[in-house]
């Protein structure tokens, strides 16, 4: 159910776009305001998250342990998976956001008649994460032709690669059909896989057709309904040198494309795909392994008020001495 | 804020390449903010409406291509029944002899580098 609710709110997305600008002709509305109002909320509400998590303090180090950690100078320690200082923590983390390398150790336990438990690999997990998630980069460092001008060379240089196979013109980009091949993975194992189906929600799949729109809307617009990509290069350099109009020429598969995206970046301080900023932060991740080589104060304990012994005898020690208990001092 | 150093240099990494385009073009000032591909040729029409060529030449140069390599057809009648040879480094570059202004004029201005002359050859264009 949680999968149609989604897509009935893309499909319905889509609707207002095309409607607010196929027959209402909004197209500024459509083409500056909302993308400037989405792109203000996405940086203001991708701040607001980063200090709130930034705020909550982190009491000790919770160190993952997937190796040896450091210890004697005899003991050999797995410096990559229990790093002990800034520099392996940091080649841990750069590996854990390129490469998924917790994701490719992640296990799924199935019960096997018997009932038996077994563990299997989820390997088909980390390939699809993988491929959507690079696809997805390198898709929008292309974009950069679109803002910067003159094109950066790395932009150029991506181009090239992503259209080495040379498939028919507007060249084929080998990025576009994977990122629909990653996408339709990851929806199709939320819906096959009865405990993943369990626990998905609508905001699980809500991210997933958007971007799954987003990516087909584009498709689209390059390869079969074309449109005038001087006239968008236009817009958007307008939008950046803030001096923004938009011209009419542009096909509305375009403004669809726009839409989508706007409400992408809108709706991202508030998801879960905040895990782009999160996954900086996470604990087990960002932390050297140093629990025992340094002290780490609670850094929310308050001054405890304690009452030493010795305060305790200077305040009793008449008393006490009467009811002929030994003191320490006289 | 904890770890307030580390955070606030990740945040600024952060800002630094969402806003890359900003300040990059402000940098360099007056950037050209359209495409102006120069016409010298004397014809009045291209070979198709030129809505059509300014969204989808390529597509036209790709149909030219199949069906020259691949069926043997070099003719192409146009909209308004005239004929043209399916032929870029003829047909094309006999009109737009400015290979440099026009088709390079927008191509660089969108970021597109078209692999074609690779092989096919460029038109000699007279120095002004
Ligand atoms: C009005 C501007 C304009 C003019 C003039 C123009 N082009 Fe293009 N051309 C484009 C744009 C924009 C693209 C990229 C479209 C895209 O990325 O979807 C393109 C793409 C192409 C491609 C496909 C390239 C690829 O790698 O995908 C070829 C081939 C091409 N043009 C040939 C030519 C030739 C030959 C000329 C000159 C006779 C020419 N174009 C003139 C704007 C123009
Ligand atoms: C008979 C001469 C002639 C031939 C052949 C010709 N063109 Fe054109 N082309 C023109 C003229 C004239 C215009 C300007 C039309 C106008 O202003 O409405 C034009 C316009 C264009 C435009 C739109 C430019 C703009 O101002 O946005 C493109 C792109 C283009 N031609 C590409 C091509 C390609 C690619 C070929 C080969 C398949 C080709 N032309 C063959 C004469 C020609
Ligand atoms: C590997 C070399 C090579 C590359 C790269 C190449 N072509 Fe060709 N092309 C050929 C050859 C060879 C022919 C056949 C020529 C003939 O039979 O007249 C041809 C024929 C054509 C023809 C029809 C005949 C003619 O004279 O133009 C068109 C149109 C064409 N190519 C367009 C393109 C376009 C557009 C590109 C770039 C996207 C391109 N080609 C890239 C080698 C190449
Ligand atoms: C989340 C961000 C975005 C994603 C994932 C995305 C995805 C895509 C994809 C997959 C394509 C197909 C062609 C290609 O790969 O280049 C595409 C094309 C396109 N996108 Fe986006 N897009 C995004 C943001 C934007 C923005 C902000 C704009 C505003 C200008 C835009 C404008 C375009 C245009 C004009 C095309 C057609 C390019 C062409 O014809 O060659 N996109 N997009």
């Amino acid at each position: 159910m949680n999968a149609f609710y989604a897509l009935f709110a893309v499909i319905l997305l889509l609707l207002v776009a095309w409607v607010g600008v196929g027959t209402v002709d909004l197209y500024s509305l459509f083409g500056i305001i909302i993308p400037y109002l989405a792109f203000t909320i996405f940086i203001l509400g991708f701040l607001y998250r980063i200090i709130k998590w930034a705020i909550s303090p982190v009491p000790f180090r919770i160190p993952t342990t997937c190796g040896q950690q450091k210890s004697l100078p005899w003991l050999k320690s797995s410096k990559l998976d229990n790093p002990h200082n800034a520099f392996w923590t940091i080649i841990r983390m750069a590996l854990e956001v390129l490469t998924f390398r917790s994701l490719f150790r992640s296990t799924r336990a199935e019960l096997r008649e018997g009932p038996k438990i077994t563990y299997g690999d989820t390997k088909w997990l980390w390939a699809g994460g993988l491929a959507f998630h690079w696809a997805f980069l390198i898709i929008i460092l292309r974009h950069y032709r679109f803002f910067v001008e003159p094109v950066p060379a790395f932009v150029l240089y991506l181009q090239s690669m992503d259209g080495l196979f040379q498939i028919g013109l507007p060249v084929l980009y080998i990025t576009d059909a994977v990122i629909v091949v990653a996408a339709s993975y990851l929806f199709v194992r939320r819906v096959f896989i009865p405990q993943v189906r369990y626990i998905s929600l609508f905001a699980d799949y809500f991210p997933l057709f958007l971007i799954g729109g987003i990516a087909v809307t584009g498709i689209l617009m390059r390869y079969f309904t074309k449109i005038d990509v001087s006239a968008v290069k236009e817009l958007t350099l307008g939008w950046i040198n803030f001096k923004p109009a938009a011209p009419e020429g542009i096909g509305i598969m375009f403004y669809l494309h726009l839409f989508l995206v706007s409400v992408l970046f809108a709706y991202f301080p508030f998801s879960k795909l905040m895990h782009l900023g999160g996954i900086f932060l996470s604990p087990a991740r960002n932390l050297a392994n140093n629990n025992r080589a340094k002290r780490h104060v609670n850094p929310w304990n308050y001054d405890v008020k304690v009452h030493t012994y010795e305060e305790y005898e200077d305040e009793f020690r008449e008393v006490m001495k009467e009811a002929d208990l030994p003191v320490e001092k006289e | 804020m904890y770890d307030a150093g580390k955070i606030i240099i990740g945040l600024v990494v952060f800002l630094a390449l969402v806003s890359y385009p900003i300040w990059y073009d402000a940098a360099r000032g007056d950037i050209p903010t359209s495409a102006d591909p120069k016409i010298v040729t004397a014809e009045k029409e291209c070979v198709a409406p030129t809505d059509y060529m300014k969204d989808s030449h390529m597509d036209l140069l790709n149909q030219w291509r199949d069906d020259v390599v691949r069926k043997g057809v070099r003719v192409y009648t146009a909209e308004s029944g005239r004929k043209f040879e399916m032929s870029l480094s003829h047909t094309c570059m006999d009109c737009h002899s400015n290979k440099s202004e026009f088709c390079d004029e927008c191509h660089n201005y969108a970021g597109v580098n078209p692999y074609c002359w690779d092989c096919h050859i460029e038109p000699e264009e007279v120095q002004q």
